[in-house]
This record gives C-alpha cells, structure tokens and sequence, in this order.
C-alpha cells in the first residue's frame, strides 16, 4: 500500500518539474559553431575548391571512409573524385584537423539520416559548398611556393622575386 | 671486422666504411641528404653530423662529418651528444629556410626524405621570417617534372646524372642560394637513366611527371615485387597499383642485378598495362565480325575448333615460362614453337649452349662493374640492355681503385676517387656497327659491318692464345687494333667479353666465346655476357621448341588444325605474305595477348590475357637468372593469367594436367625441364608465411577502404584473393626487414618512409638484402667440357654502290613492342629514318630513299652519318615496317618528294 502511494507521489512530484526533453525536431538545439557534424569540402576566399587532393583527411580517417583522386590543372591540385562514405563515418574531426587547408570542415548539422545506406556516400557535388566556412580569409595558394593560374612564381606571401640565372652579380 | 661505441654501444663495423655506414648499419637514426650508398660521399650538406672523442677519457669531442670519417677499430662517436644535435637542427633549419610552403601539393609527400630527416632532427617550427628564393621550373620532358623551389642543394642529381650515369645536359647553374639544377634550356633530359632523378632526390625537385597524372600517396599504393619486362637484364621492380590500374614502377634493389637505378624503358614502359585498346573480353568471330563472348562460348567454340585437327601452339620470349610451358602442355612438345624464325631461333639456342661451355665467369651486372678492361664486341648494349650499359660505364673507375688505395684514399670519397681516376681509366674498347653511348668515354671505339667485327674479334682471340684460329686476309689496320685490344684484353685481370644477338650474327658470338677461352687460357679471370633481346628469350632457349619455320612448313603440309598464338605478334616476325602464306594454311586461330596486335584483330578466337603486373611468373634473365613477379593488380574475370587460358583450353579435351596454382605449374616444369629444374627456388612459394602469416602487400596506413568502392555497392565486398602469390591482398600480413628479397612490396620503416629506408633490408650497405637475394642462376650448375674453338670465320665484309647491308637500329625508346605503347616512351620515340654512312649518289641528308622491307617497298628520310662504316644502313626494327628481319642486302633507290 505504501509503495503504491510513493509511486503516485514521486510521479506527481516530477509533473512539476522543469522540462528536460527538447521538443524537436520543431525546437532545434543550439549547437555550438565548432559541433562536430556534417563534413563538408570549402572554397577559399576567391571561390575555387580549397581541397588540393593531398590525401591527408583519408589517411587521418580512422575508418577509412574518405576516398579522392588527384587531379591537376595548371599547377593546381584538385581531387577529380572526393567521396565520404558517412554510413561509416564517425564524426571524430580526424580529417579536419588533418587538413592542411581548411577545405574540409565539420558543419553543425547532423541531420542526414537515410532509410537507405548507399544514400550516405556523398560525393564531392554533395560535400562542397561555395563559402569559406569557417576560416574566410585562407587561401593555400597565396602562400604555397608552386605557380598556378595568377599567380607566378614569386608572387606568394613572404617570396621574392625568381632567381635571374644569366646575371653575373654574386 | 672492427668495433664501434655509438652512443656507448659497441657495434661491429667495416673498416672500409664511413661512419655513416657504420651508424645506418647499426641500425641508427643519423639524418643526412647528400651521401647515397652507390654514389659516395662528399660532405656537401653537413647534415651527418656526429660527436667523434678521441678516447675514453676524452668528455669534449669534436663534430665530425659522419659521412667523410672513415671507420676506425675502437672508434668512440654520439649521435645523441648535444651539441650535435643542435648542430644538426641548425643544419636543417638554414636547408628548410626557402623550402616552399607545398607539400600538400607534392607528389614526393609521404615519401620524401627531407621530410623524414626534418622530423628525425625536430625541425617542426619556422623561425626564419623574412622572403625565400624562388627558381623558374623547366619543362624537362615527358618523364620529369621539375620544382626548383623544393631544392636543397645536396647535389645528388647532378652527381647521379653526370658522374655516374653519363649524361651531359642537367648541370649546377649560380651558386650560394641562387644555386639552380637543370638544363641549359628546356627540353626532356636526353640520358637513359635520368627516371632516377626521382628516387635520387631527396625531395620533390624531380618527380615523376606520368605518375603525377594518376597520383596516388605511397602509403596508398599496393606493391608487389616484379621483374622488368623491357628487356632481357632482368631489373628488378617494384609495380604500385590502386583501384585496379597500375601507377607506377620503382626500382626493387638486387643486390647483384640493378641495384639502385633502373633505366627509363623499364620505368615508364608500364602505360601498355592500362591501354585503352587492352582486350578485356574474349572476343569470337561469328560471321565474320569479332563480337564480346563469355568464357564458356569461347571454350565451347575452341572445342569445336579442337576436333578439326592438331594443335600446335606458338610461345613467346615475352610471356612467363609458365605461360609457355602450359600452351607446350596444351599442344605437346613436338607441337609448340618458340615463336622465333629459324636465325633468331638458332642464336636464342646458341647462347645458354656458349655460356655453359666457355671457361669464363657467366657475371652478373654487378658483376661486370668490377671488370677492368671492357670488350663490347657488336652490340649497342646501351640500347638492348640499358642498365648493362650504365654497369659497363662504372667499370670505368676500375683504375681508380688502386691509385686510391696507393694515396690511401677510402673508395667511398667520391669527389677524391673519381679524380684520381680522371688519368687512366679502365679501358672500354666499343667495336658496333654504329656510334653507341658509351663512345665519349671509350678507350678505343671502331666501326665496322658485324662480320668484319666478329673477324676482328676472332684475330683478337688468336693474339691472345696463338692455338684459337686467326681470321684470314686482315688489313693492316685490322691487325694493328687487333694487336692493340688484345694487349690491352690481356693486360686486364678481370675483362669483360660483351657480345649479343641485335645484328642476329652468330659469328660475334662465337667470336666473343674463343676471345673469353683465349684470356681463361691466358691465365686471366675473364667474364663473358651475351646480352638476349626479349625479357625471356633465355627461359625460352631453355624450355625449347620448334622454330617458326617448322610451324609454316607443317601448315603448308596441312598438319595444323588450330594454331594458338600466345603473347607473340607474329606480324613483327614474319613479313605479310609468309604471314598470310600461314594464317590462311590454318583452319583455326586462337591469340591470346594482354595487347592488342593486327593479330587479335583477325583471330577466330581473341583471348584476353593478364600482363606481367596482373599475373605470376618466372622470367629468365640474360645471364640465366631465373626471377619470379607476382601480380600486382588482381584482375577480374575473363582477364586471367595465359597459363590459366592454356589450361583452359587444354581442359576442353582432357582433364589432365590440372594446375590451380603457379607453385603446382612450377613444380611440374622444374620436373619435366631439366635445365629449368631449380626454377621453384626463383622464389617463395604461394605457401611462404613469415612469422605465420602472409606478406601484407599494401602499407599498414592505406586509406579510404570503406569509401573506395562505395560509390559502386556501399557492402563491404571480400577481398579478391590468388593462389600464386604469398603477399596478402590487404595491409594485413606481416612485414619486417628480414622478408625476402624476392618477396619486397615497399621500402618502409618506421621513422623512413623515402626510398632510403632500404638500407635497413640490407646485410650491409650496398649488400646483400637481410632476406635472401631474388632469384635463381640456372646455368651455373650444368658447365659443359671445355669446347674447341669456334671456327666459322665469316668473309669479309662487302658492298656495292648501291647496295647497303641493312641493320636494326635498336633504340631505347620506340622500337621495344610493348614499352612502345606507352604513352611517355611514345612521346620519346623518333620517327624512323634511314641512317647512311656513305651517301650514294643523287642522295643527301634529308631526301626521301625507298628500300624493299619484308616485302614491301618502304620510304623513308636519308640521314647522313658519317660515323657509319660504307656499306651500312640503319632502320629502326619494327617502325618502318612491321616485320624486320635484318640484318638483310637492299638496294637504295631515290625517291622525289611529291
């Protein structure tokens, strides 16, 4: 008799209580910028892809689930096929803490469930989006020493200008 | 033997080593960048440094160049000394100052050794803050791409190119930090060996220009170990493969074959692997147009096919010996070619029968880098066997040797060596029918036609032992360099007799035979190497057949029902009307190629067949080395291995043999061939574990597994697995220093990614691998009685006004079959030309000439080559006409522009 009462007593007690369960999906949950979700492929600030297809985030991936291609165009490096498998992943950041760039970036957006698994693998149309993330001002080409396309030899940060081989001054 | 303390560990050492040697040796990290183990040291980075104390009591020290001290017994040095490693760190700091901000966009990341050495020394921040030198690259060619940004100066390269290797167009420009390394101009980097760059180069100056078109990360990268199959030296390989397709090719060190280089043939000649036009189906003809059948309709039909009459099979220098030996299970030994026409055929036979009955050391290359007096006795060895060549240009320093040793100077003091030896170098004596690229280093180089060469050499042989018969009717001349080389021959205690089978003339061959009796005679150590053409043409002299010749004739005879063709395109061997004289004397035809040839295209029956990066095999090198490749790429279905093919259809009539690994094929042959007995020892069976388990064919890192194939089926698929190899087709397996060389997929250990990890599979530096060598010598065990000598003197040499005695121009890139159709070694390869020593009249440099090859009326421009012997035209085999079989007479006739 007495359990009876102090169940009914403690479930009363709790109807008083503050709510603890979020009403979503039509209350969304305030994620911090940083939050460890949806990865995607960046630009930098001139809009062309940031990944240079070095294959960094692949090999960080403990699980494997990064798959690219380089290719080149110029002197410019690009993956010609960039696919995460994210039926695999498992959001642990790897890849962007890997990635010399900043092109890969982990988004705070975890909403991609799919009834069906090939649906997961994102191809590189579906991973890049056309900002800067969250590094705007980043260029890898504006301080890498290779020529590409507008910028020539000597024209990256902190370079002076090519060796002239013909002069004869020391 | 002598002691070392490193660090207070006491460590065997050899006295006739550096330091670094000693430290690499003992298993220590001591960074450097500037010393290679084949090119020396010189002390130009300062990165090797070491604390070296005079004795015990000595608590001081003093920094020594590791590199450049040589190793003494009871030597006390300290890596791990304080001040040698500040020393260290400061070294690597000023080389890192201008070093591009790139390696995300290099291809040499992750297997760089600058890289490694950085973090070896703890170089991981930037102080310097103030602008780097930059260079303008240079487009060097369809197989290198410069970035002289990255440079560190070491000057590996030019010392690799120029010193070692020949080659006269990459040099030094500027000095102090506008130090620059390339060519004068732009243009492809002319050297046979100039593929080397890549590995030679610390960093990521040079890298390989076909590879970065299909760029993959080492540790992305299957590797399987191979054999060369650009000619018959048997250079060992190393084919890295992702996703299906090979990427590259890079060198596998064998201790006694191709050690640390290869040439540029076997390193770009892959791009035939991957050709767009490969046959990748079994293709039949139904009514007179091939059409993609299954394997099943094809056996059905070959069935059918089987039951009109015998089958004879024709085998190829190109293809395994296991692949040979299943179409000679298939057709019966009375029944299977070699492929060659009958000369060809007859020297092939030739000379395994010569190297087992001449009284001279059958060496290796490595070998042959210890000569000290060279014969080339016709034939351009730069050309047919590349990497013989480059052996042949060490033999050079021979005569350094001593001098060194007299003055005291360690052999690997390159920079003091090679100086000493600028006075006298061994003697290199070139006899060719045409100018080769040993000449600019050649003591005594002659031109002649191949007979009067193999005169000379036979007058040679009898200057030397006076019973080996002399050549009748020589020149004075002749006799004065006669004399003259075979002073020189017998003044060397270890020469080196060189001939082959490119001018298809046997009495060279016999020739170089008495010159080696003659010196073994004469109380000398003599060697002798008779260079093959094909990359199996020794396996398939020893396996044995029946000459081309027999199969025509048997098909005109009506005795041929179906003629299996396999990996041998028959329109390079035989002109268009015996071709055509024997493919319409047979009902039935079946090709089995990995390429397609004019042949695939008109069989009954197309078989697609597995290339050498696809499959298992044993291949017999010139000197009679059995070595196995193993496949690197598991090809799928209905590409399979020949050997599985010939099996196949030998299944369609009876059960027996029935072989479902390479081992069980193997095994078979070595009972069945008695010169091929030892060739399961070539190396480690299927069954090979190594502490238990298979060799790991792919890095522990390799990425992107679950992703890779995702866009296809999102399930995992297992793993394709083969019977014929002992690596595993994953990254799991085993993997230590101590595997067997013959079983290497990747140089890699912790702390080393770069190529230069090598040192720890060795015994010893520049040694034998920790494992066991690759491979297996099949001649050494069955020598012959001594012969007599050889007595077939050919005539001398003559010509008319007109008429030419035609040769092959073998040339590196271009007229090899299947390194021709690679891209990059296309990109190389020179139109053909007619090269003429004496123009006739109404001719000159420039004009079009018409000749009849196999056949046909052919045009082609004159060149005018002075150095050319009268009486002599070159054409290079197989691009002015398919089939070429010279050396052949024709007659020149003017051919007026249209």
């Amino acid at each position: 008799m007495f359990g009876i009462l102090r169940t009914l007593w403690l479930t009363f007690l709790h109807a008083g209580h503050r709510r603890v369960t979020v009403g979503y999906p039509e209350h969304k949950p305030p994620l911090p910028p940083r939050y460890r979700g949806r990865i995607i492929l960046s630009r930098d600030p001139d809009g062309m892809e940031r990944c240079v297809a070095c294959n960094l985030c692949a090999v960080a991936c403990p699980v494997d689930c990064i798959s690219l291609q380089k290719a080149e165009q110029d002197g410019r490096w690009y993956p010609d096929y960039f696919r995460i498998n994210f039926s695999r992943c498992i959001f642990c950041g790897m890849c962007e803490e890997a990635c010399p760039t900043y092109a890969i970036q982990l988004t705070p957006d975890f909403e991609m469930s799919e009834y069906l698994r090939p649906n997961l693998v994102y191809e590189k149309e579906d991973l890049l989006i056309s900002g800067t993330g969250k590094y705007p001002d980043y260029s890898f080409f504006r301080v890498a020493g290779v020529k590409i396309p507008g910028k020539d030899k000597g024209e990256a940060e902190r370079e002076a200008a090519p060796i002239d081989l013909h002069t004869l001054l020391p | 033997m002598a002691t070392i303390l490193i660090d207070g560990r006491a460590c065997p050492a050899r006295t006739d080593e550096n330091l670094l040697q000693a430290c690499l040796e003992a298993g220590a990290d001591l960074p450097y960048f500037c010393w290679h183990p084949e090119l020396g040291s010189v002390g130009a980075c300062r990165q090797c440094a070491v604390k070296q104390f005079s004795g015990p009591d000595d608590k001081t020290g003093r920094i020594v160049m590791a590199c450049m001290t040589p190793v003494t017994d009871g030597t006390i040095l300290s890596i791990d000394d304080a001040q040698a490693r500040e020393f260290r760190a400061g070294v690597v700091e000023w080389l890192m100052t201008n070093h591009p901000h790139d390696c995300p966009v290099c291809p040499e990341g992750g297997e760089c050794h600058l890289q490694d050495m950085t973090v070896m020394t703890g170089h991981d921040r930037r102080r310097y803050r103030f602008t780097k030198r930059t260079h303008r690259n240079q487009d060097l060619g369809p197989f290198i791409n410069h970035e002289m940004n990255r440079c560190i100066g070491c000057y590996r390269c030019v010392r690799f190119y120029r010193d070692y290797a020949g080659g006269e167009d990459l040099a030094a420009f500027g000095a102090h930090n506008d130090l620059y390394f390339g060519r004068y101009e732009d243009g492809a980097l002319e050297n046979a060996f100039s593929g080397n760059l890549v590995e030679i180069c610390p960093t990521g100056v040079f890298t390989d220009k076909p590879f970065s078109r299909i760029y993959s990360r080492k540790w992305d990268m299957r590797g399987a170990p191979s054999v060369c199959a650009h000619c018959a030296v048997g250079c060992n390989t190393i084919v890295n493969a992702r996703q299906g397709t090979v990427r590259r090719v890079i060198n596998r060190y064998h201790d006694a074959v191709n050690r640390y280089f290869l040439c540029d043939r076997g390193r770009y000649g892959h791009g035939f692997t991957s050709a767009p036009t490969r046959p990748r189906a079994p293709m039949m003809r139904q009514d007179g147009i091939p059409v993609p059948v299954s394997i099943a309709t094809a056996l059905e039909r070959f069935a059918a096919m089987a039951a009109d009459g015998p089958i004879v099979g024709i085998g190829s220098t190109r293809a395994s010996l296991e692949s040979n030996f299943a179409l000679r299970a298939l057709t019966g030994a009375a029944r299977f070619s070699t492929g060659l026409t009958q000369p060809d055929h007859d020297l092939a036979m030739l000379v395994p029968a010569l190297l087992r009955a001449t009284q001279a050391r059958n060496p290796s290359l490595h070998d042959m880098e210890s000569a000290d007096a060279v014969l080339v006795l016709g034939e351009d060895v730069c050309v047919t066997a590349p990497r013989l060549g480059l052996a042949l240009r060490q033999t050079l320093r021979r005569a350094a040797y001593p001098a060194a040793d007299t003055a005291r100077v360690p052999h690997w003091m390159d920079a003091a060596v090679r100086m000493l030896g600028t006075d006298a170098p061994s003697p290199l004596l070139v006899l060719t029918p045409a100018p080769t690229d040993l000449d600019p280093v050649a003591a005594t180089t002659h031109r002649a036609a191949p007979d009067t060469l193999a005169r000379l050499g036979f007058a040679i042989a009898h200057r030397i032992d006076a019973s080996a018969p002399d050549a009748p009717d020589l020149s004075e001349t002749e006799i004065q360099l006669a004399d003259r080389l075979a002073s020189a021959l017998r003044a060397a205690r270890r020469p080196l007799i060189v001939a082959g089978l490119q001018y298809a003339n046997a009495a060279l061959l016999h020739a170089a035979a008495n010159i080696a009796t003659a010196l073994h005679a004469a109380g000398t150590d003599p060697a002798l190497s008779l260079v093959m053409p094909d990359c199996n043409s020794m396996g398939m002299a020893l396996l044995g057949g029946l000459p081309l010749d027999d199969v025509r004739a048997m098909a005109r005879a009506g005795r041929i029902g179906t003629l299996v063709v396999m990996e041998n395109d028959l329109t390079r061997r035989l002109d268009a009307t015996a071709l055509h004289d024997l493919l319409s004397a047979v009902p039935h035809l079946v090709v089995i190629d990995h390429i397609a040839t004019p042949l695939t295209h008109v069989a009954e029956l197309a078989l697609p067949a597995a290339s050498f990066a696809e499959s298992g095999g044993t291949l017999v090198s010139t000197e009679g080395r059995a070595q196995r490749f193993l496949p690197a790429v598991l090809p799928d279905m209905p590409v399979q291995e020949s050997w599985r093919w010939a099996q196949h259809l030998t299944h369609t009539m009876t059960d027996s043999p029935h072989w479902t690994d390479l081992d069980q094929i193997i095994a078979a042959m070595a009972q069945d061939i008695t010169a091929l007995s030892r060739v399961g020892s070539a190396a480690p069976g299927a069954d090979y574990r190594l502490d238990g388990r298979r060799v790991r064919s792919e890095p522990a890192r390799i990425s992107g597994r679950t992703a890779v194939r995702a866009n296809i089926s999102v399930r995992d698929r297992p793993l394709p697995q083969s019977p014929d190899t002992p690596l595993s087709p994953s990254m799991e397996g085993a993997y230590t220093p101590d595997m067997p060389g013959a079983l290497v997929p990747f140089y890699q250990v912790p702390g080393w990614n770069s190529v230069q990890s090598l040192n720890r599979f060795q015994q010893e530096i520049g040694g034998p691998m920790r494992g066991g060598d690759a491979g297996i010598r099949l001649l050494d065990d069955a020598p012959q009685a001594l012969p007599d000598w050889h007595y077939d003197i050919p005539a001398p040499f003559s010509f008319g006004p007109d008429d030419f005695l035609l040769l092959p121009e073998h040339r590196l890139f271009g007229t090899e079959e299947l390194s021709a159709l690679s891209p990059p070694i296309a990109a190389r390869a020179a139109p053909a030309a007619l090269r003429l020593g004496t123009l006739p009249a109404g001719l000159a440099d420039g004009t079009l000439a018409s000749i009849t090859l196999a056949g046909e009326p052919v045009t082609l421009p004159v060149r005018h080559d002075p150095a050319l012997p009268p009486g002599i035209a070159l054409c290079p085999p197989h691009l002015a006409a398919r089939a070429f079989n010279a050396p052949i007479r024709v007659r020149l006739r003017r051919v007026d522009a249209p």
